[in-house]
Parts: structure tokens; sequence; C-alpha cells
């Protein structure tokens, strides 16, 4: 697989959310609008690249049976690190993600990353495939948290499309996540199989 | 790289060891780091807050803590000299729909709410957490001007005036219950006649005879 084809690859043919489901907890839960989708992508992006490149770097010389506490230790130690740098320097994210970035520890897609690509491939690869599902995570975040605020209360990034009295309010609450996620997906296979 | 180590047990601790002992580091760095860092915007925050919720221009700050009931409250009075022109009051509730709500609430000398800042809380993004500008002047559920009185602000469904948001009563209660907890703060404290509390322990006992039983 070329370089560019791994980023590629978690951007649209295995894209996280919508092709490979996974992490549908911070999925569901944090794209009430589509900054707080931006912001859990890109740190989520971030811890991802990171886990990614020191798992491929010491997965040689963990024993097997130990692979996945060694890898939890590795992406909540990333986590942590997120969350105090958030908070020192970004307060305003923190105050909307605050409550979501633990939970990024239990992210399968980090995990599942960790598992199906970083411990077979180099540091490089990996870096690349970090990049690449991360992105396809926040693209896939950001156009749901969009949409989701568009319908539910008239605005996209906080700036207003149409008034919010419009706005359908179910589509912020959580059954709304599930029935655009739904159509998301629906729209996203019917792409992929042209 | 595919090929699998084996698992003994002394490979297995010694790795699990090394690996956690790094983390640790790592994070116990970063933490170093950034503590003065957060310590320093949590105090930012909490200062600007207190500019944020006393409109008139006052020229230093003092603080005490004053019990209601069993929780204890920071109050802060902003003056001009001797003259108290404002008070904000961090005040908090446990009943929001996620828990713990934080806020720092400004009174003018009659104790009516001058604004509201919301310092922490982890309600539902898109419901619970409109509550940053819901009460505002602009907002829907305006508080500002309104003075909370003997019976403390409520929201519409419990018979009150204040307009819950949107899907998010809980959230709304809870707020009501911290605006209410902040009010009672001042309930008891002399503030309000202009004068300066100078000991703290007899304000503090005054204010215990004074409060009455709030709503939870």
């Amino acid at each position: 697989m070329s370089k560019f084809g791994i980023i590629l690859n978690g951007l649209i043919k295995e894209n996280p959310t919508f092709v490979l489901v996974l992490g549908m907890c911070p999925t569901l839960a944090v794209t009430s609008s589509a900054t707080n989708g931006l912001g859990m992508g890109l740190a989520t992006t971030f811890v991802l690249i990171m886990s990614n490149l020191v798992i491929s770097l010491i997965a040689g010389f963990i024993p097997d049976k130990v692979r996945i506490p060694s890898f939890i230790v590795v992406i909540a130690a990333f986590v942590t690190i997120v969350q105090l740098l958030m908070q020192a320097y970004l307060p305003a994210l923190n105050d909307a993600l605050g409550l979501f970035i633990p939970l990024i520890v239990v992210n399968c897609i980090v995990l599942g990353r960790a598992e199906a690509f970083a411990c077979k491939n180099n540091a490089v690869d990996s870096i690349l495939d970090g990049i690449g599902m991360g992105l396809g995570f926040t693209f896939a975040l950001t156009l749901l948290g969009a949409i989701r605020e568009l319908l539910g209360s008239g605005k996209v990034f906080n700036m207003t499309i149409f008034p919010e009295e419009y706005g359908t309010l179910v589509f912020v609450l959580a059954p709304g996540a599930f029935i655009v996620l739904g159509y998301l997906i629906a729209i996203v296979n019917r792409i992929r199989k042209v | 790289m595919g090929k699998k180590v084996e698992s003994s047990f002394v490979n297995m601790v010694v790795v699990l060891f090394t690996i956690t002992l790094i983390a640790a580091a790592a994070v116990g760095y970063v933490f170093t780091l950034t503590e003065s860092t957060i310590a320093q915007a949590n105090a930012q925050k909490e200062s600007d807050a207190i500019k944020n919720v006393i409109p008139v221009e006052f020229a230093d700050i003092t603080s005490e803590k004053v019990a209601v009931g069993a929780d204890t409250v920071e109050v802060f009075y902003a003056k001009n000299g001797n003259q108290i022109v404002g008070t904000a009051v961090k005040s908090f509730t446990n009943s929001g729909f996620n828990g713990y709500i934080s806020i720092m609430v400004g009174f003018d000398t009659k104790g009516t709410i001058t604004g509201y800042s919301v310092l922490s809380q982890g309600e539902t993004p898109g419901l619970g957490s409109k509550m940053v500008d819901w009460f505002t002047e602009s907002g829907k559920g305006n508080i500002i001007g309104k003075n909370p009185g003997d019976k403390g602000i409520s929201v519409k469904k419990d018979g009150g005036e204040i307009d819950a948001i949107t899907a998010a009563t809980i959230s709304s209660r809870a707020f009501c219950d911290a605006v209410n907890r902040a009010a009672q703060a001042l309930g008891g404290v002399s503030a309000w006649s202009g004068a300066t509390p100078t000991n703290e322990q007899s304000v503090e006992s005054e204010n215990n005879e004074q409060v009455e039983p709030v709503k939870e």
C-alpha cells in the first residue's frame, strides 16, 4: 500500500465511523454541535498518532499476553497528557469537551488501530495510519455535528443559517444522533459501491 | 515485527513495569509543566468572571467564605475604598443533570442580580450546556435585573417566573438552585447596608441564624 493510500484508507475506504462503525460512544455523545465534533476529532487524532507511533516502536518487545494492558497504558498516558495540555492552553475547548476526553482511552478506534495496524507495521506507516484514521474520524464527527446542529438549532459552527424556532429538537438529543448517523452510513455505503 | 514474543512470567512483569514507569514519568512531567498554567488559567477565569458579573467599576476585591446550611460558598466584595459597590458569589449546585455545576453570580447592593458566569458544568452539550447564555439578557430565560428576594428564583414549571431551557428543565432547576444558594449567602451578611464585615466569625454565626431552608 502506498503512503498516500494509507491515509486515504482511513479517510474513506475504512472510515472508522461510517465503515468500521467503531467508537460509537463519543460519536453519538459529543456531536451535538460541529465545534464539539471537530474538537473531539482532533483530540482523538493526536492520541491516535502518538499511540500508533509508540506502539509500533515497542510492539516487538511486548510479550503477547500483556499486549493489551501495555497498549492501554500507553494510550491512557497520552490521553492524560492531552487533557492536561488542553486545561492549560485551551480552557474554552476544555469546558466544552472536558467530560469526554477521558473517554478517548476506551475509544475502540485507538486500541483497534494499535492492534490491527500499529503492532504489525513500521513507525512511519503507523503515523500515517493514525493521521488517516484520525482525520476520517474528525471528518465524520464534524459532519455529524454540523448536520445535527443545523437541523436541531439552525446553526453550523454557531453561525445562524435559519431561525432557531424552526429547528427540530430531537436532532440535538441522543435519538437524533442515531437517525443522522444511520442515514450518513447508508449514504456513504451507497457511494462506496459506485 | 510480526513474530510474537514468548510470554514468561519474568518478561511480562519487566515489560509491563517498564511501560507503566515510563508512562507515569511522562504524565508526571507534563503535569509539573502545566500545573502553574492551569492554576493561572483557573484564577484568570475566576477574576474574569467577577469582572463579568459586576457591571460597575471597582478598585479592589476582598473575599470571605460564607456558610449556607451545610455548604460553604465564597463571596467576593467589590469595593471602592470602603464602599461596597457590588458582590459576586461563587456558588454551586450538585443537582445538575450531570451533577456538579459551579457558577459566579453578581448582585448589586440591593440584592438584584447583575450578571452570572458559568465556571464549570458538565451538562449535556446542546441542551443543559445552553445555561451559559440562556439566562442572560439576550437569552430567553433572563434572570438579570431580577431580585431573588425571600422566595428565590425558580422555573415556570415550579411556579416561578424563569423560562427553563427547552428540554433541560433539570439543568434549569439546578441553575436556579445555585443562584438561590448565592443569594442566600448574602441574605444574612450585613453587606447590604454597605458596611464592611469586620469579624468573619460574627458574620458567619449571624448568617447561620437567618438562613431559611431552601427548596432543593
